[in-house]
């Protein structure tokens, strides 16, 4: 189980709490993460990556662990900490607001 | 009795307003889509009911929503509403507008500064449904491209003519950015249909879409190096009355335009003016020669001039023009009335109604004569639209 948190409007949109739980299969990666994220939530999709070249969308950052993984590999895997739910893995918007 | 329904996009939501035929009381539901961007709202002709709105952002991309009760609840098209699908379900495609990549004759535009970029999408600025099909409705998009759906906006398909059609390296952003911004549809020929595009020009189909030409001839614009080329002209907003299909009304970066042979010549009808700038114009629902605009300063001084908001009213198909200022302010108001952002009724006595970068939405229930505002603090106003309901729902 890993744990995801949403900034404001995305949660609007999923109609969702700040934080959701979704299942991963195989190794936790950005990637792997937001397709279960997209396939639990399709109402998400192209919200957090663009639909067609799956890039993260520039006004949106990926945190966790203290630590920012926005500009990590989509397929390098998130730190064990996030694998396990003992922290979230963040979405968070870029700080001029929106 | 009739019921007049009109249907606000706003910097920061939608807004549905709604009144009787008398046009005086009005109830305002909203915001929906709260804090999004929403360029365009727009109901089917064949279903009032059914809703298309555009709602984006620049943090989360393109939303399009639908709602098949009138306004009362929305859905992204495709999706469950108000519920998550299950795992492992298809993703959702009714925001993903990518374009064809069989549109080959295209892969770059020009940049502001005279450069060639490749096509990215941004959003989809106006929505434009069937005559006839609830569940079919194109879109026209920045960057500049034409989309349809037939399965009410679940998913979307490039309409690949346009852009492909050899001139899409001539065209280049205008300062919203490089927009198409305006589709019509012509009551009478479902094969033909007018687009018009930032900065590009209008357009023209004869077969549904598979081809299209510029009608721009008669177009001058000391922007572009030849101020009559074919291609490159910032063209703001077009009208057409449906009875008479084949006159067109523009309101251009500066001029106001006419043409009544389909686009195919041009001329200028912008007469005594205060200034020909300006984003919208529009036509009477029941004269066909009655026409609107809202002259703006200038290209740098987006408000009106004098600070004095006025509509401008021509009986006479253009040329000649009088103001309309009853209800409106008439000194230091530096609004501006964007190219959506016009629309009239069809009840007996035309109502006009437009929305503002200041939050007001202003009402005439006499064609123009008169002014009422129906809210005065919205978010910026980026477009509005009007349904005439046969009877009261």
């Amino acid at each position: 189980m890993i744990r995801v948190l949403l900034p404001q409007h995305l949660r609007t949109l999923a109609q969702v709490g700040s934080e959701v739980e979704i299942e991963v299969e195989g190794p936790a990666t950005q990637r792997s993460v937001l397709d279960a994220l997209e396939g639990r939530y399709p109402m998400l999709s192209g919200t957090i990556r663009d639909q067609v070249t799956q890039q993260r969308r520039p006004f949106l950052r990926f945190f966790a662990c203290e630590e920012d993984l926005s500009h990590e590999s989509p397929d390098a895997l998130l730190p064990e900490a996030v694998a396990s739910g003992a922290q979230p893995f963040i979405v968070i918007g870029a700080i001029a607001g929106g | 009795m009739s019921q007049i329904r009109v249907l606000v996009g706003t910097r920061k939501g939608a807004f549905v307003l709604t009144s009787d035929g008398k046009r005086e009381r009005w109830e305002v539901s909203g915001p929906h889509f709260a804090g999004w961007e929403i360029y365009h709202v727009k109901g089917s002709p064949a279903n009032p009911d059914c809703i298309y709105a555009s709602q984006t952002s620049g943090w989360f991309g393109q939303i399009i929503q639908r709602s098949d009760d009138g306004g009362k609840t929305w859905h992204q098209p495709g999706t469950p509403a108000g519920e998550p699908a299950a795992p492992g379900s298809p993703k959702s495609t009714s925001n993903n507008f990518a374009y064809d990549a069989s549109a080959s004759a295209l892969t770059t535009h020009q940049w502001y500064d005279g450069t060639q970029r490749s096509w990215e999408f941004k959003r989809v600025w106006h929505l434009e449904p069937s005559l006839t099909e609830p569940g079919t409705v194109y879109a026209g998009v920045e960057d500049a491209a034409l989309f349809c759906s037939t399965d009410g906006g679940e998913s979307w398909q490039e309409m690949p003519g346009l852009r492909g059609h050899g001139t899409g390296p001539r065209w280049q952003p205008g300062g919203g950015g490089m927009c198409l911004h305006t589709i019509i549809l012509d009551p009478s020929n479902r094969q033909r249909m007018y687009t018009a595009i930032s900065a590009a020009g209008a357009f023209r189909t004869d077969d549904g879409g598979a081809s299209w030409k510029p009608i721009n001839r008669g177009l001058y614009s000391q922007y572009i190096p030849d101020p009559r080329a074919e291609i490159g002209h910032c063209v703001h907003h077009l009208a057409m009355h449906k009875s008479r299909p084949g006159v067109l009304f523009m309101q251009k970066h500066w001029d106001v335009m006419r043409s009544d042979d389909a686009g195919d010549n041009w001329k200028e009808v912008s007469g005594n003016l205060p200034t020909d700038f300006g984003f919208v114009i529009d036509v009477h629902a029941h004269e066909p020669e009655t026409i609107y605009v809202v002259p703006i300063k200038s290209d740098s001084e987006h408000f009106p001039p004098e600070g004095k908001l006025r509509v401008f009213r021509s009986r006479t198909g253009g040329n000649e023009w009088e103001p309309l200022s009853k209800g409106l302010p008439q000194r230091d108001c530096y609004v501006n009335v964007l190219r959506d952002a016009m629309a009239v009724d069809s009840l007996d006595t035309c109502g006009i109604y437009f929305g503002t970068t200041g939050g007001q939405v202003y009402a005439s229930a006499d064609a123009g004569d008169s002014w009422n505002p129906i809210v005065r603090d919205l978010p910026a106003v980026l477009s509005v639209e009007v349904q005439t309901l046969a009877s009261s729902r």
